[in-house]
């Protein structure tokens, strides 16, 4: 099994997009060509702390002030010239509004270019709907030669980020702004196209990922103390899929819960339920914003009010097991 | 350089030849830009190798107008990229020569292009990319004037010039025509070269048709590093040498039936010969 956080590394919240420019500067210390060009947002996506760890890394983030499709084609550019590009800006601007910069350019050419802006969701909290972006992971998912990845925590965004600058061609990795719950190891590693159980069980698959693993661990422990058995599958690999880990699980427990901090269209929740219909249809539920825009609110709020929380997770997750 | 008008124009002929061959494609912007390729790639403008089309040390070219992508494809294979046979498998099912470019088929394309307005901030981009490997080379683009339309453009021209990107020389294919009519008719994006000079480039003018001028400017803009992106605003006649294709917009993206091919290439022989 994955090795997860322990007691104490478990008390910990940090953010996902925490994990961005401290790791850009590893990967650059390791002697990797990073590059990272942002879109007057370095603070917030703290590609500044990539610019920082070094008096020669300024050099290497380019700030093309807010101008996002420019950003875009600017790190297609650059990767042209031998470099592993990341991306900055929020999501709802560094995809949405890059939309057609990344499909005909960065995949269509399948550029080295790495997405990762960050304030994905409804993460970005008191902002409100037009900054909450819940449709990224759909427009990703459907261009052809883009890898999707939604880490839950710091550590395994961490990984993530690692694991794009590793892996050649374009690659997505959604992070957010609020401070989540640690859920693994500092140290973890993963792999594209897997999924990890990050907790057995017998009854029901609970198939997450991002910030929606802290709210399925959780509803486990509830649905545990009412006699049901839950499994919770960390499908961070959006696209590729692991289809063997999920179907395995779903077929041990006959039921399967999907939850995501994202559209219930075109994202986790699509996939798994494609996957299922294809191989093994049984009965679902799908817990995700429900083809709406957000809201302003502080995150832990939003999260009950669009039906993302433990709570809720549980209600569907008994519904399946009446 | 009797040499290089005539290659030019055998390449005019080819353009009609493909577009013919396939049923559609865009003759006006690719005859209006041919002369500025023949300059580039086979001017000496250029250093590139045909031979090794991945040549540390080339200087790059970004077709930012990328449905001009017969012209590109002419240069290529008139360099000696790939053989000139290929040309009439244009736009057809399993060829090499998509409808526009595609890097990941066709040796010598740098990146796909063929969504308006991306050429510029791809090639600053690289620009970026060349200057922090410290390698030399200079980044072309070719874009049209009506592309100019796209509000992308002057982000890349805002960037170019804050980051004093000298190695980025973009051509303005200035034509006049897109597809909707004259450029003045459909929204004006007039006095490109005082645009981008406001934006803090060092722009040129040229007759786009005159292949010597176009090596001496071009030449004198890669080679200028003045710590300002430079511009050369090429004059062109859409459709050029071709007698009812030069100056209608109408000849923007359609195919010459048998008899306009015809009529086309004995006009292009007469002008050869």
């Amino acid at each position: 099994m994955i090795k997860l956080a322990d007691s104490s590394q478990r008390a910990q919240k940090k953010a996902t997009r925490a994990a961005l420019g401290a790791t850009l500067a590893e990967l650059a210390d390791e002697g990797l060509p990073i590059v990272a060009v942002d879109a007057d947002l370095t603070g917030s996506t703290t590609t500044s702390k990539f610019a920082a760890a070094k008096s020669e890394y300024a050099d290497r983030l380019f700030n093309v002030g807010i101008a996002e499709q420019n950003m875009i084609d600017v790190a297609a550019g650059l990767s042209l010239a031998g470099n592993i590009a990341f991306t900055g800006s929020f999501a709802v601007f560094g995809i949405g509004r890059a939309y057609d910069q990344i499909r005909n350019t960065l995949c269509y050419s399948k550029l080295n270019v790495k997405l990762t802006p960050t304030h994905a969701g409804i993460s970005v909290g008191p902002d409100g709907g037009s900054h909450q972006m819940l449709e990224d992971v759909a427009l990703m998912r459907a261009v052809p030669n883009m890898r999707v990845l939604v880490p839950a925590d710091y550590a395994s965004a961490r990984a993530a980020i690692r694991l794009a600058a590793k892996t050649e061609g374009p690659v997505y990795v959604r992070l957010g702004r609020a401070a989540v719950p640690c859920v693994y190891d500092d140290d973890v590693e993963l792999e594209i196209g897997r999924a990890y159980a990050v907790r057995e069980g017998s009854d029901v698959t609970i198939v997450a990922n991002g910030v929606e693993i802290g709210q399925a661990l959780l509803a486990a422990e509830m649905l545990a103390q009412e006699g049901i058995s839950a499994e919770v599958i960390d499908a961070f690999s959006v696209k590729p899929l692991d289809s063997e880990t999920i179907l395995k699980s779903a077929q041990k427990t006959g039921r399967v819960v999907v939850c995501e901090e994202h559209s219930i269209n075109g994202g986790l929740c699509d996939a798994v339920a494609h996957l299922l219909a294809e191989n093994r249809p049984l009965p679902c539920a799908f817990v995700g914003v429900k083809d709406r825009f957000g809201k302003s609110g502080e995150f832990e709020e939003l999260l009950g009010f669009f039906g993302l929380d433990a709570a809720s997770i549980v209600d569907s997750a008994k519904n399946l097991c009446k | 350089m009797d040499d290089l008008v005539s290659a030019s124009n055998e390449m005019r002929k080819d353009i009609i030849r493909m577009i013919g061959a396939a049923g559609s494609g865009h003759p006006g912007g690719s005859l209006s830009c041919i002369d500025i390729l023949a300059a580039l790639y086979m001017g000496g403008v250029m250093r590139h190798d045909p031979e090794d089309p991945d040549l540390v040390g080339r200087d790059r070219f970004i077709l930012a107008k990328g449905h001009a992508a017969p012209a590109l494809y002419c240069a290529l294979a008139h360099s000696g990229y790939f053989p000139t046979e290929e040309l009439t498998t244009l736009r057809k099912l399993g060829s090499r020569l998509q409808g526009h470019p595609d890097s990941s088929l066709l040796p010598g394309v740098e990146v796909s292009t063929g969504s308006l307005g991306q050429g510029l901030s791809i090639a600053c981009g690289l620009a970026c990319g060349l200057r922090l490997a410290e390698d030399d080379a200079a980044v072309f683009t070719l874009l049209g004037d009506g592309e100019c339309e796209e509000g992308q453009v002057w982000e890349a021209a805002m960037f170019a010039a804050h980051q004093g990107l000298d190695n980025l020389v973009a051509i303005i294919d200035n034509n006049g025509l897109q597809i909707d009519g004259n450029i003045s008719d459909v929204c004006d994006p007039e006095n490109i070269g005082d645009k981008f000079a406001a934006f803090g480039w060092e722009v040129s003018h040229v007759d786009g048709h005159d292949i010597a001028a176009l090596i001496d400017v071009l030449n004198a803009a890669k080679k200028k590093r003045s710590g300002k992106p430079q511009l050369v605003v090429a004059k062109t006649v859409k459709g050029k040498g071709v007698s009812f294709m030069e100056n209608q917009a109408g000849w923007h993206g359609k195919a010459p039936d048998a008899d306009q091919m015809q009529q086309a290439l004995s006009e292009l022989d007469a002008i050869g010969a």
